[in-house]
């Protein structure tokens, strides 16, 4: 998707000498901070496996989590990457209908998995298990709220951009930022696919 | 309205920090009222404050540097002092409260504020240069770290006058810094001062990972790289790599004490010890990400002064990035005493040692390279002979403490503190001095004093071994850190030493002082020209001070050591036209996200929950401003960049 952009930046000399286009370079740094992030996550995954079974006398992930209502909110994001996959074929071929259509939808399902997650937290926080419950829950609630938190941030940025987007066109910049975001998007739903298996598979289950 | 601050968090009763804050006050108001009177402020904001320029933002970083280190000193020396007083019945002139405070302030300070700032603003400043470059990546992601760097470091100088700081030592372990034990907003403080340079750090490490990698002169393979950009890679990489953990560790602590939640508190089923294990495997990279790239001056400075290419240079890449990688092996030998077993104390022992080798060969290296060449003995190539014995001392000290028995009779004695002021006064803060004194005519087209600057080094070198040497005599005595007082009048003698050793610093630091006035008030007689040293990498090919742009011509590479290939033809090519050059726009977007953070932070600190929230929704906004405006660069016409060049011809 970068050649045609690639060829807008540079003056091309000789083949394999130049410097990379701007959308590769703020592609490249983009993906770096993401795999700090990655890091991020990391340290709050090897929590939540020491404080795993640090309930404290109260409730584990057993008695606590719903599946189906985990398995609905995989099903969103998992649906709203291949939107949002779709949307960033949209842009490569300039078609404007399809890339809005498709980042809309990617944006409405983050949003249902967002309300899927808040619901879920106020139900624990009612019941009495919340993050102050014991070490156990502390760490459940900050590794899937870090994450929701990460989605939120998306949800602002996709937002943001869209009305730059409807505003403005394809221009150099609006393309580097919807690659930036299917990246930080992609991220997200892997760091889920992890959340999903040992919170509430491995936790819940297992 | 005003959380937990009343006028009751300013500590009128306190002498010594009522003082120090009127002497800062008047200090600060004087410098305002200078810029105002010399009518400034234009000048200030558009070339300094709102600057993208990876070379201003190296500059501002390192003053910033120097400046904290003036505070940390006095800490130190606050401390030095108190113990040489202290001994048998008597109590010093420090109340406990108060030492725990400088204690803990003094290593964050020096560990996060100095050194941090000092080695990055080295990279920010060279690395570009040295590789064709004509700017960072990111330049406006580079402000944004600078800026937020800066108000971690004023929020944390805001707690000498209003409040207190932790009294936990410098990595406020749980559950001392917990809310039971800490009630206070001295932790409070350190954790969100820490978490806003942090990511000010972080950023700063992804920009320059990337203009490595990506943004090197055509022809510069890695393999071609100078060996300070080898070590700033690996620098920065560990940056990527392990911030991100001290970030998890310290929103965790601040949610045990904001939110209640159970990480590392004693009960609810928290785990003290967890927050030891995340810190450290932050902390141990930490000091390899301060210790590399002064490596990297080390090597730039001894082979430029020894007028030979460095010795090995494969070799010390292979042992730089090996250390890289060990560097996330080692973090448990700073708790052996916890108990995990022999094992697994055994295994991070030999991990621990086996670090000894790279270092080791890099000493010999550079020895290598003095090795028939003609030295000059300048002051880089003292401050870098200085460091070579120095740090080959605090290596073996370190490798002694790698066996786990010893190490359980040696674990927080004052043989500890001699080790790593060994290692990171020996090696980081020689290097970064080093690298100022070998940058500085690059920065400012001048040189520093030399014979004020030899006289320093003196004054450090010896301050240092009479300060140091005799806390490796009091580890081995049972003197134990972080003490305010103490029973045992055997130990006062080598107290009394290393506070002549502290003064005799303190000398040294004046003599810096000087030597930087003495030469900004003669530069004229201390010009310099484009390659004052007769350098090898490209920093040296263009003007001293470089235009904004660094080079007019991109370089093309064609080796190791590329401006001093092109120095020994005897015709170089003929110039090429100049082209048009894109430009950064100038931004101010890193200082206002600044000042929102100080005043989210100071919000957070105290409570005053309606100042976090502002803060958040100034960063939003912040955001969504800067970026409306696509046009982010604007255009240099080939016209102007031959007015520049003509007005600042040079060498090449």
């Amino acid at each position: 998707m970068s050649s045609d952009v690639a060829s807008l930046d540079m003056p091309s000399e000789e083949p394999g000498v130049q410097l990379p286009s701007r959308q590769h370079v703020t592609g490249f740094g983009f993906y770096l901070y993401l795999l700090s992030d990655g890091i991020l996550f990391a340290a709050l995954f090897a929590v939540f496996a020491v404080l795993r079974t640090a309930t404290d006398g109260g409730p584990d992930g057993h008695m606590l989590f719903s599946s189906r209502n985990a398995f609905i909110e995989t099903a969103c994001l998992l649906t709203s990457s291949f939107t949002c996959g779709i949307a960033m074929l949209a842009c490569d071929r300039r078609n404007k209908f399809v890339a809005l259509v498709g980042f809309l939808v990617t944006g409405v399902l983050g949003l249902a998995f967002l309300t899927l997650e808040i619901h879920e937290f106020a139900d624990l926080i009612a019941k009495g298990d919340g993050p102050g419950r014991s070490a156990f829950l502390s760490s459940f609630f900050t590794l899937v709220s870090t994450h929701g938190l990460h989605v939120t941030c998306g949800l602002l940025w996709l937002g943001v951009l869209l009305v730059q987007f409807l505003l403005r066109g394809f221009t150099p910049a609006i393309l580097r930022r919807f690659l930036c975001f299917s990246l930080f998007w992609h991220v997200l739903d892997v760091v889920w696919i992890g959340v999903f298996t040992f919170v509430y598979l491995v936790g819940g289950y297992l | 309205m005003f959380g937990k601050l009343t006028l009751s968090a300013i500590p009128f009763d306190q002498p010594i920090i009522m003082g120090t804050c009127l002497v800062l006050i008047f200090g600060i108001l004087a410098i305002l009222g200078l810029i105002t009177y010399k009518r400034k402020w234009d000048w200030l904001w558009t070339e300094w404050i709102t600057t993208v320029d990876h070379k201003r933002i190296g500059i501002m970083y390192t003053l910033l540097a120097m400046v904290m280190l003036l505070r940390g000193f006095s800490d130190a020396i606050m401390m030095r002092s108190q113990q040489a007083l202290a001994s048998s019945n008597a109590h010093g002139f420090l109340p406990p409260e108060h030492y725990n405070q400088i204690f803990s302030a003094h290593g964050t300070i020096m560990i996060f504020f100095m050194a941090m700032p000092f080695v990055v603003g080295l990279m920010n400043f060279v690395v570009p240069l040295q590789i064709g470059a004509r700017d960072v990546a990111f330049p406006v992601l580079n402000s944004v770290s600078f800026w937020l760097t800066a108000a971690g470091a004023l929020l944390i100088n805001l707690s000498l006058g209003i409040g207190e700081f932790a009294r936990t030592g410098w990595l406020a372990y749980p559950p001392l810094s917990e809310l039971p034990f800490s009630p206070g907003v001295g932790v409070d403080y350190y954790l969100w001062s820490l978490q806003i340079s942090g990511v000010g750090t972080l950023l700063s490490g992804v920009n320059l990972v990337t203009t490595i990698l990506k943004l090197r002169a055509p022809g510069m393979r890695l393999s071609m790289m100078p060996v300070f950009t080898w070590t700033a890679l690996a620098s920065n990489m560990l940056i990527v790599a392990a911030f991100p953990i001290l970030t998890a560790t310290f929103a965790m602590l601040l949610l045990d004490r904001y939110l209640g939640t159970h990480f590392f508190t004693n009960d609810g089923g928290g785990n003290p010890m967890m927050y030891i294990n995340l810190i450290w495997t932050w902390g141990h990279p930490e000091v390899y990400i301060l210790i590399l790239p002064p490596f990297g001056v080390f090597s730039e400075v001894i082979s430029t002064f020894s007028r030979k290419p460095l010795f090995g240079y494969r070799s010390m890449v292979v042992a730089t990035m090996v250390i890289t990688l060990l560097a996330f092996t080692t973090w448990l030998h700073h708790f052996f005493t916890m108990g995990s077993g022999a094992d697994v104390n055994g295994f991070f022992g030999i991990t621990t040692m086996v670090i000894a080798i790279p270092t080791g060969v890099k000493i010999f290296n550079w020895l290598f390279t003095m090795y028939g060449g003609r030295v000059r003995f300048t002051s880089p190539v003292l401050w870098t002979i200085g460091f070579m014995v120095t740090f080959t001392i605090g290596g073996m000290t370190g490798v002694l403490m790698a066996v786990p028995p010893a190490d359980f009779v040696l674990h927080n004695s004052l043989f500890l503190i001699a080790h790593f002021h060994n290692v990171i006064i020996g090696g980081v803060v020689f290097g970064c001095f080093a690298g100022l004194t070998y940058w500085f005519p690059k920065a400012f087209g001048f040189r520093l004093h030399e014979g004020l600057g030899k006289a320093a080094f003196w004054c450090w070198f010896v301050g240092f071994y009479l300060a140091f040497m005799p806390l490796y005599i009091l580890g081995f005595m049972g003197m134990t850190r972080r003490m305010n007082h103490y029973d045992n009048p055997a130990w006062l003698p080598y107290l009394l030493v290393a506070e002549a050793g502290a003064v005799l610093i303190f000398i040294g630091i004046l003599l810096q002082v000087v030597q930087l006035v003495w030469s900004i008030k003669k530069r004229g007689t201390l010009r310099a020209g484009a390659d004052p040293w007769d350098g090898r990498t490209l920093e040296w090919s263009t003007a001293s001070p470089p235009p904004p742009y660094n080079f007019a011509r991109v370089p093309q590479v064609a080796g190791l050591d590329a401006y001093w290939e092109v120095k020994q033809e005897v015709a170089t090519a003929l110039a090429q036209p100049l082209e048009a050059i894109e430009m950064p726009k100038n931004s101010g977007l890193g200082f206002f996200v600044s000042f929102f953070a100080v005043i989210g932070g100071f919000g957070m600190i105290w409570h005053i929950w309606w100042m976090g929230v502002l803060a958040l929704v100034a960063f939003f906004a912040l955001i969504v401003w800067s970026s409306w405006d696509e046009e982010d660069e604007f255009e240099l016409s080939a016209a102007e960049v031959g007015r520049l060049e003509r007005a600042n011809p040079h060498a090449a």
